[in-house]
């Protein structure tokens, strides 16, 4: 199955003139049809610039239309475009392939994540480890006084939460995860850094009820502070550190 | 692992070779915690070799003084002191203590909770590990 294609005379989306290319691998496998994956070849050619998802939609658009690819935003916001890029998961658009530094470039769906086809993982286990720590503020009284206009932070408050707060759900991080790799029923990095990212939360009144959620099997106590979650992470999230931090409120070390 | 969890299993898990040392330090932790585990086991069947009275004990004992016997005492001194050392940084890492501080985010978005304090604690253990190796060779095959 495996093809090696170069675009020749048709018009892609970086110039032709571009004097370099490298070799783009995608993994290709349909669940419902495919016993194994197989890897496709292309020859795709690159600027500086030119990002892992614009190769892979070149061939989407010269070669092979079948490629299973899911994005949007193209600006690392959405979280659609995660895979594994020569090994490691990173999302597709915010990956330069000139800072791969390799003439191969291999794509496959991310680990950790059930495939749906090529490219495309399934999200439903991560959003619904995502709803389980109840990813809202908790407190009681959700409506203002009649005088308020809003529950007020001091800068320093909002510095507690902000960088957890800037998660994408892009699930990177689960794929990193060496808890994840061989328990999939861990909540996961994700899922913690945002109970955290609320119990950290001045305005929140919800930490007991966070804490008892995680102090589970499969809950918090699985992280071993490997800290890959911490190096995949693309929106400087630092799941690791917001995992240590609630697990210095279940041992007592933090109140 | 099945095929629609997609799992990177046992292998992926074990694999030390893409997220730095501190995913280095988090498989030989579980390695020496294993290692220590098992010299355990084997500890408290050797010294119940005191029950075979003097000549039992000695007799068993003569394993540890061939080469092999100096070798094998040496790895655990390495992974006792390797574990011991990670171990302390660990429980205090999993308290929150020297796992940085939230900050508003900035590319090229370095994490705080991968930082040199920790990188000192595990280089530190390791090279510790290796000196009380080297000094335990040197004593047992200084005899
Ligand atoms: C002062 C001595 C020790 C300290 C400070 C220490 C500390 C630790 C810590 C913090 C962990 C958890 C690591 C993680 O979360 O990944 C651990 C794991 C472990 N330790 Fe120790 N330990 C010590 C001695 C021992 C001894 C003597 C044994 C064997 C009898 C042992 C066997 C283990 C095992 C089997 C694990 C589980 C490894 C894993 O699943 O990753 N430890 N130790
Ligand atoms: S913590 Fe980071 S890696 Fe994990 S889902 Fe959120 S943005 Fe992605
Ligand atoms: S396309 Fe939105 S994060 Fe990559």
């Amino acid at each position: 199955m495996a093809q090696v294609s170069s675009i020749a005379d048709e018009q892609a989306s970086t110039p032709l003139s571009s004097p370099k290319s490298i070799v783009l691998r995608i993994s290709k496998f349909n669940p419902k049809l495919d016993e194994s994956s197989k890897f496709m070849e292309f020859t795709v050619p690159y600027q500086k610039w030119t990002t892992v998802l614009e190769a892979i939609l070149d061939v989407k658009k010269h070669f092979d239309h079948s490629v299973a690819v899911r994005y949007s935003c193209r600006q690392a916001t959405c979280g659609s475009c995660g895979m594994m890029i020569n090994g490691k998961p990173k999302l597709a658009c915010f990956t330069k392939i000139s800072e791969l530094d390799s003439d191969v470039v291999t794509v496959e769906p991310m680990n950790n994540f059930p495939v749906i086809r090529d490219l495309t993982v399934g999200f439903e286990k991560l959003f619904e480890k995502h709803q389980k720590i109840q990813p809202y503020l908790i407190r009681d009284d959700s409506e203002l006084e009649s005088d308020e206009r809003e529950f007020l932070q001091s800068p320093q408050e909002v510095e507690q939460y902000i960088q957890f707060a800037n998660c994408i759900k892009c699930g990177l991080c689960n794929s990193a995860c060496p808890t994840m790799a061989t328990d999939s029923s861990f909540v996961g990095p994700q899922a913690l850094a945002q109970a955290y990212r609320y119990v950290a939360d001045s305005r929140d009144k919800g930490k007991d009820t966070r804490l008892n959620i995680i102090d589970e099997s499969h809950g918090i106590w699985r992280c071993h502070f490997a800290g890959s979650c911490s190096q995949v992470c693309p929106k400087g999230v630092d799941p690791a550190m917001g995992i240590q931090f609630l697990r210095g409120y279940l041992l007592g070390f933090r109140s | 692992m099945t095929e629609d969890e997609h799992r990177e299993g046992i292998k992926g898990m074990a694999n030390p070779g893409r997220y730095g040392i501190e995913r280095i330090a988090y498989l030989l932790m579980r390695l020496t915690g294993l290692g220590l585990l098992g010299y355990f086991i084997a500890h408290v069947y050797e010294t119940s070799n005191i029950l075979r009275g003097r000549m039992g004990w000695d007799d068993f004992l003569a394993m540890t003084q061939t080469t092999e016997g100096h070798i094998f005492l040496a790895l655990v001194i390495g992974m006792c002191v390797f574990h011991t050392g990670n171990g302390i940084r660990i429980m205090l890492g999993h308290g929150g203590v020297g796992v940085g501080n939230p900050a508003r985010p900035d590319y090229p978005y370095q994490p705080a909770s991968q930082n040199y304090r920790q990188k000192i604690g595990i280089y530190s253990s390791i090279v510790l590990a290796a000196v009380a190796m080297m000094y335990g060779m040197a004593v047992m095959f200084g005899e």
